[in-house]
């Protein structure tokens, strides 16, 4: 028997020296304490970690700092945690598309940090490479660079941002190997792979998860070592934010 | 005077050929629409894709394939995807020619304010501070005038800004400006059937009107 490139009987020789998988999202945020912050992958609602931000939601985890480019719709994604008073701060770079969040924010409830989203990415990379900081020319001469530290290389002006310290990352990809391998899917990629390597620790909920050697590891977009929990996810609704299609 | 379609369809004569090109959400991603024939342009949407294809037929949707404006769309063959920071790097390294976005205030010194309105609209700015903060050359599409009918081309931006001293040109319904070295708005072209004073009453910052102004071909 083979399985991939390699034989079944190899495969059990070796085995996973490293166990990552757990049974569902309830077990993989079982820990997730109030207070705590989380980084979320996804864009829109594209490549978000549906199982686990419902798990957070039915755990009663309240308190959150998240940190997500977005944050949902009014009734879906971080929205939700957002309708149940759930979140104390966001960090995120747009956040148009949320009704509750806008009033959450304009009246005080929400601590809100609105950043620059490639400053996002890079902070969740700085986090991801063991690097304390970052220089971007994002934000330069707005209010964004209020109290920051700015350097002038060849003539332009660059504000030094900080690298992200998350106590969890929650992230989804399309496909995942039970020893952490992820790839992700398109668009769905996004913030995902980042922020899975900027997690004190990574949950990975994949559409499909497979036994490792089923994954080509020259496809394999984040390594297992980022990944501290695994599971397959369930009923993926996938909500579509602006469906347009042409004739 | 130009609709939204006809904004797009100026700016689309000022996309060259074999470039890569970011478009804003709004009336910049109309410009795709109009593009001349010969010209080839890959399109980068910031949220990951470069090679960003026409929407989808119903039947091809797919939830997972979308543009920075969160609207389902395709790749092209030859696109390629990659996760954000990535997509701000090849941002930030200058390898997209041309950013086209919207804007609620320009100055007359190329600042461009598009993301806050203190106490009232609080939406983010996204990628916009970053691709103003290194796009090689950056067009604004927008309305002359806003909704209260008071003037978008300031001496001075009264909100809080996106970016400072990078837009380059300007396309409205009335004109096409560009940015002075110096600072000033630099009258380039009239829309069809619009005058030179209609477009100075809509102007509040400095207005430099250098000899005579053609109307636009389209």
């Amino acid at each position: 028997m083979k399985r991939g490139n390699f034989d079944i009987d190899f495969i059990n020789q070796i085995k996973s020296m490293i166990y990552k998988l757990v049974t569902d999202a309830a077990a993989a945020v079982a820990d997730i304490t109030d207070g705590s912050t989380l980084m979320l992958g996804g864009f829109g609602l594209c490549g978000i970690p549906e199982n686990c931000i419902q798990a957070i939601l039915e755990k009663g985890t309240t308190n959150l700092t998240c940190i997500s480019n977005n944050a949902g719709v009014d009734d879906f994604g971080i929205g939700l945690l957002l309708q149940q008073k759930r979140v104390k701060k966001m960090i995120s770079s747009y956040v148009g598309e949320n009704e509750e969040f806008e009033r959450q924010l304009l009246s005080g409830e929400l601590e809100v940090e609105l950043i620059p989203q490639g400053t996002l990415a890079f902070r969740c990379m700085a986090a991801g490479y063991g690097m304390p900081a970052i220089y971007t020319p994002a934000g330069v001469g707005t209010e964004v660079a209020a109290g920051k530290e700015s350097r002038i290389f060849d003539g332009k002006e660059y504000l030094l941002e900080t690298a992200f310290n998350a106590d969890f990352a929650i992230v989804k990809a399309w496909k995942g190997d039970t020893d952490g391998n992820l790839i992700f899917k398109s668009t769905a990629r996004n913030f995902n792979p980042l922020m899975a390597m900027a997690g004190k620790i990574t949950i990975a909920e994949v559409e499909e998860l497979v036994e490792p050697g089923m994954l080509d590891p020259d496809q394999i977009h984040t390594p297992g070592i980022y990944v501290h929990r695994i599971f397959e996810g369930k009923n993926y609704e996938k909500r579509i934010e602006k469906r347009t299609t042409s004739k | 005077m130009l609709d939204k379609e006809g904004i797009a369809k100026r700016i689309a004569k000022e996309v060259k050929n074999n470039t890569y090109v970011n478009l804003g959400i709004g009336i910049p991603t109309l410009v795709a629409n109009y593009l001349h024939e010969g010209i080839n342009v890959c399109f980068q949407s910031e949220n990951g894709l470069l090679g960003v294809g026409p929407f989808p037929k119903e039947y091809a949707v797919d939830p997972d394939v979308i543009n920075a404006g969160k609207q389902t769309i395709t790749a092209l063959p030859g696109a390629s995807s990659f996760d954000s920071a990535m997509s701000f790097g090849m941002i930030h390294s200058k390898k997209i020619d041309l950013t086209i976005l919207g804007a609620m205030e320009v100055s007359e010194n190329g600042d461009i304010a598009n993301w806050k309105i203190p106490g009232k609209m609080v939406k983010g700015m996204g990628g916009a501070m970053d691709l103003v903060a290194s796009a090689k050359h950056i067009i604004v599409a927008m309305q002359h005038v806003n909704k209260a009918g008071e003037s978008k081309l300031l001496t001075k931006c009264d909100l809080p800004l996106t970016g400072k001293n990078c837009v380059k040109r300007i396309v409205t319904e009335l004109a096409v400006i560009d940015i002075a070295p110096e600072g000033g708005f630099v009258l380039i072209e009239r829309a069809p059937g619009v005058s030179i004073e209609q477009i100075k009453n809509a102007t509040a910052g400095k207005l430099l009107i250098n000899g005579d102004i053609p109307e636009m071909a389209l």
